[in-house]
């Protein structure tokens, strides 16, 4: 089915974008990541295809400062659908290129014309503070 | 069905000798679903009014669908006969804003000074809807009107009458930003709208080399449409808002071009009929 025109626009302009970002839909399904998340994650979108909520959560075994793990739902970007508010969350993650990196991340709901619920946004910062 | 094109031009209306035959008057398409009493009009550019002027009295009913409010879509509203006809139910559908609904953002141009009438003085029995996205019916026609690619809140039209299907696309750049075009279906604007559609309406204001430089302006080039059509699998597409730029003998020279043996296409012309066979329509149903 083709997808909301909100995020198809979304998709395009993060495929451009520098700062890795995710993309998810109302189901939390992982439905789009750019480049530079590919990069940071050590894997390809064309390879992986969408992913549920529950795989791409903890593909990437978030920790927080601490060391626990973080489970899926207590990520910002589950946080941002589920809440339908923004969240800002620090954790670390060991990426694809088998180094830790600290991240913080900024997630947002994405709502489109007539006040639609389309899903939601993650734009992850390399963290260095 | 039976589609008529009242106006064809994008952006700017172009009278003259030399657009005479494509037509110079924007956007504006007669749907006729076999309901008697019952028109639809596809947007209300300049030529609503030679299509208001002619309108039969026994139509009691009149959908004008607005695809949106950019000034070439809406010009000609204030002009058309209907409005002014006491008794003549007149239904306005077209996208609200985020913060506005439809009939607040007509009010902006159909209110003085940049027009001496208001809304609430006409003699017609005037409602205006925020159109739903998604299905709904009119008096002998299922529409659908989905969000599609173009600056602003701009919608897409599929209308069905049980036997065949006509899709308006008229402002739309389904490529960009795309990496490749056409992209999935997915991840293509107005895909699902236009997917086997008996005729396609679409966009095709620029040739390929005109549409590097207007990356962004919401319009499609002529090979675009086409790569879209193809994609959608149309039965016909009718290349639509034509360039202002491009007068009768530059549309013949750019659709001499984007022949393609996979589909029928044709530029829209003013006062052309469209026309496809019930046999042709279920074939294509069953596929
Ligand atoms: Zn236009
Ligand atoms: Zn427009």
């Amino acid at each position: 089915m083709t997808a909301d025109v909100e995020v198809i626009l979304m998709k395009q302009v993060a495929s451009y974008l520098a700062m890795p970002i995710f993309l998810v839909d109302l189901a939390g399904t992982l439905i789009f990541y750019n480049e530079p998340a590919e990069a940071l994650l050590g894997r390809r979108f064309d390879e992986t295809g969408e992913m549920p909520l529950e795989e791409w959560g903890t593909v990437f075994v978030p920790v927080d400062a601490e060391g626990a793990v973080l489970a899926p739902h207590q990520l910002p970007l589950a946080v941002a659908l589920a809440e339908r508010r923004p969240a800002h969350g620090r954790f670390s993650i060991t990426a694809g290129d088998g180094r830790r990196h600290d991240l913080a991340v900024t997630a947002f709901p994405l709502i489109g014309q007539n006040a639609r619920e389309l899903g939601a946004v993650a734009l992850f910062w390399e963290d260095d503070s | 069905m039976i589609v008529r094109f009242w106006g064809t031009r994008g952006s700017l209306p172009t009278p003259g000798s030399a657009t005479q035959r494509y037509g110079g008057n924007t956007s504006c398409v007669e749907v006729r679903s076999g309901e008697p009493g019952a028109m639809v009009v596809l947007d209300a550019g300049t030529g609503i009014c030679a299509f208001g002027a002619q309108m039969s009295s026994s139509v009691s009913r009149i959908d004008i669908l607005l695809s949106h409010l950019h000034m070439d879509h809406i010009i000609g509203l204030g002009f058309f006969a209907g409005l002014f006809r006491p008794g003549l139910e007149v239904h306005i559908w077209g996208p609200g804003s985020t913060v506005l609904p439809l009939r607040a953002r007509l009010t902006r141009y159909l209110s003085p000074p940049l027009f001496p009438v208001r809304l609430r003085d006409l003699p017609c029995r005037l409602a205006v809807h925020d159109v739903p996205l998604g299905t709904f019916e009119l008096p002998g026609l299922q529409v659908t009107a989905a969000l599609v690619c173009h600056p602003g809140p701009t919608v897409g039209y599929r209308l069905d009458d049980g036997h065949s299907t006509l899709v308006y696309l008229s402002d739309h750049e389904p490529a960009l930003g795309a990496r490749r075009f056409p992209d999935l279906p997915r991840w293509t604007s107005g895909f699902d709208l236009a997917a086997k559609a008996d005729a396609l309406i679409h966009d095709a204001q620029y040739s390929d080399a005109e549409y590097e430089h207007h990356l962004g302006w919401g319009h499609s080039s002529i090979g675009q449409a086409v790569a879209f059509a193809v994609h959608a699998g149309v039965g016909q597409l009718v290349g639509f808002h034509h360039d202002p730029w491009h007068d009768d003998d530059t549309l013949d020279a750019l659709y001499s071009e984007y022949a393609d043996p996979r589909l029928r296409v044709t530029p829209a012309r003013e006062g052309a009929v469209l026309a496809w066979s019930v046999n042709e329509a279920a074939a294509r149903r069953d596929r």
